[in-house]
């Protein structure tokens, strides 16, 4: 009879995996606090705060910091909004070349980094756009979009056209109908895709890379600093900002569809 | 006294006008107001897409409709004083029960501590007094049925239409709310278009039923008359387990040489005919036996009530029928 218990060999190899994965990221947090500026020895000599305090003093880390937060908030925002639209005409119509169409919202996600990288670099150059915030953030807006339009499309699905057209039999208006059935049963699915969205574009470097000019976001500003020997903990103090800021909206994200899906499902 | 719903010549139709898809096809269709009316008829025969244009969730293609004497084809379904039971009951799953019910007096501005008061009134009606907090996830499908029932009614329609109500449930809770929506209606007067394609359900429940084939009436009447009198083979073939006789065997029984039915239970055994035959198939039914006789090509189905003695398979065997059994049908 086959045990349900895991053997040990099993045990430890997942542990071992799971270490692999893991213990990175605990050396990053660990090395923000080392006394040891220029090489990462280990153990660290000694442990210290400074650093935190070198990088609040530092103007870069602030303007990079800024940048991102930006980009990643308005190249939400448009996914949002567009995302939203679009996954709302492709549930509720059907029309000729629909199929294609969402292939071609899907594409981007799909596509390397740097194909979509070069495209854009290469359309901006040709349409004579200067490279700047903008640039950045309609390179970022283009895979925000599939994700939001994943999530709202998903919720679109399961969301049965009886229950619109219950509401409209009851006597609601197209805009009652949107907001006391369409909005709450859609809006834990557009928290998540924008949360999310918001975590990719934050930690992007490949798109970044490619439309943006002289400016460093945050990820883009960490591998510049990688190189230079120069306060190196102050690079780690930025990467656990940078964790916590993409780490808690996917995680966030994660419990809301979970519980979204719960309470759609049990709708059925 | 105006009807409360009519169809003057409406049809539906879908897809390219060279090769439409014809799901509702010139339908004249007259419902008293207060009636229980009832829509017959086997999958893809256009009942669903009926009560649609009823609703307004469906325009018609040609035809007009109109719902208390007024033509409604302008008329968008949230402003027709009309209400749906879905057959998936498309209850709201992010609102509890209360507020499903209370959604279509919220909808027109009835403030809460009133739309409540209705919700738990409407509740009680369908006796779900204590599931108001639940939310519909948390229901069972009878209870569910109940609540689009309640949600349904909240408005006070004056028409209320029912797809399918009861297809989900099991045969005992299916039989019990038969007896629950009669008497419902009955108490509250409202005109009420069941769909069904249960045919005992559309004669046991309805005062008047229509029985529909490929988007067309096959014929339309108080159950009676069509259980009793089909006026087509369809009719007699899809309402009952009665006998469809080809127009030789009407004649050679004394009739016109067309389609006629005959009951099975209106047939007797007696050793002199006029329908004889081999005994093929018996099936004991508690009532009675049916007895399937072989005559030349055709089947021929009797019913034994049960006490009288039941010839065997295989056996030769003639039954007579009651004077008057043999209906003669008027169409094809
Ligand atoms: N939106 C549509 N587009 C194309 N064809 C349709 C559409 N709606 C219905 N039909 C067709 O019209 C016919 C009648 O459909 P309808 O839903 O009215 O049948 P029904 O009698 O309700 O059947 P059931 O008992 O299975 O519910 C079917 O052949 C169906 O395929
Ligand atoms: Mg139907």
């Amino acid at each position: 009879m086959l045990s349900d218990r895991p053997s040990a060999l099993l045990k430890i190899s997942a542990m071992a995996g799971l270490l692999f994965l893991h213990l990175p990221i605990l050396l990053i947090f660990l090395y923000a606090f080392t006394t040891e500026e220029r090489t990462y020895a280990f153990p660290p000599p000694g442990l210290t705060t400074e650093w935190f305090a070198a990088a609040w003093a530092r103007p870069d880390i602030w303007e990079a910091l800024s940048l991102s937060l930006r980009v990643a908030f308005i190249a939400t925002l448009l996914a949002m909004i567009l995302g939203t639209l679009v996954s709302a005409a492709m549930s509720r119509a059907k029309f000729f070349g629909r199929e294609q169409i969402s292939l071609l919202i899907l594409l981007p996600i799909a596509l390397p980094g740097v194909i979509t990288g070069i495209s854009l670099r290469s359309a901006f150059g040709i349409m004579d756009i200067p490279f700047s915030t903008l640039t950045i953030i309609l390179g970022h807006a283009t895979f925000c979009i599939v994700i939001v339009y994943n999530n709202a499309v998903a919720r679109f699905r399961r969301l049965s056209g009886g229950v619109m057209e219950a509401s409209a039999d009851l006597g609601a208006n197209a805009f009652q109908t949107f907001w006391h059935i369409l909005l709450p049963n859609l809006g834990t699915a557009l928290l998540a895709g924008g949360m999310l969205a918001f975590a990719l574009s934050f930690d992007e470097v490949i798109v970044t890379t490619f439309t943006a000019g002289q400016q460093a976001t945050l990820p883009i500003w960490m591998l510049e600093e990688l190189i230079r020997p120069r306060q190196r903990p102050v690079t780690n103090v930025v990467a656990m900002v940078v964790f916590g800021a993409t780490v808690l909206p996917i995680l966030l994200a994660y419990y809301l569809t979970r519980n979204g899906s719960e309470t759609a499902g049990a709708g059925k | 006294m105006t009807a409360a719903v009519e169809f003057a010549c409406v049809s539906r139709h879908f897809g390219p006008v060279t090769a439409p898809i014809k799901a509702v096809d010139g339908v004249d269709l007259t419902i008293a107001e207060g009636a229980f009316f009832a829509m017959l008829g086997p999958s893809g025969s256009g009942k669903t897409t009926c009560l649609r244009l009823i609703s307004g969730f469906e325009t018609p293609t040609s035809g007009q409709i109109r719902i208390f004497g007024q033509d409604v084809s302008q008329t968008p379904p949230h402003l027709r004083n009309v209400n749906t039971v879905f057959q998936d009951y498309a209850l709201f799953p992010h609102m509890n029960v209360r507020d499903n019910v209370a959604y279509g007096l919220m909808v027109k501005g009835m403030g809460r501590a009133a739309r409540y008061g209705r919700a738990d009134e409407m509740l009680s009606l369908v006796k779900l007094d204590e599931y108001g907090d639940r939310k519909p996830g948390q229901l069972s499908g009878g209870q569910r049925q109940r609540v689009a029932l309640a949600r349904a009614l909240v408005n006070e329609p004056r028409v209320l239409l029912l797809d399918e109500p009861l297809g989900a449930l099991d045969l005992k809770l299916r039989e019990a709310m038969q007896d629950e929506l009669k008497a419902l209606q009955k108490r509250l007067g409202i005109t009420f278009v069941f769909v069904t394609h249960d045919q005992h359900e559309a004669l046991s429940m309805a005062d008047s039923l229509a029985v529909f084939n490929d988007g067309r009436i096959a014929q339309i009447g108080t159950p009676e008359q069509i259980y009793a009198q089909p006026r087509t083979r369809f009719v007699a073939d899809f309402v009952g387990s009665s006998n469809v006789l080809p127009p030789a065997m009407t004649a050679a029984l004394g009739g016109p040489a067309k389609w006629a039915s005959l009951r099975p239970e209106s047939m007797y055994l007696s050793a002199s005919g006029p329908i004889s035959g081999t005994v093929t198939a018996l099936r004991y039914l508690g009532s009675g036996t049916r007895v399937v006789l072989r005559v030349g090509e055709a089947d021929v189905a009797a019913l034994v009530p049960t006490g009288a003695p039941v010839p065997q398979i295989g056996s030769a065997s003639a039954f007579a029928f009651a004077p008057g059994a043999l209906h003669v049908m008027e169409g094809e």
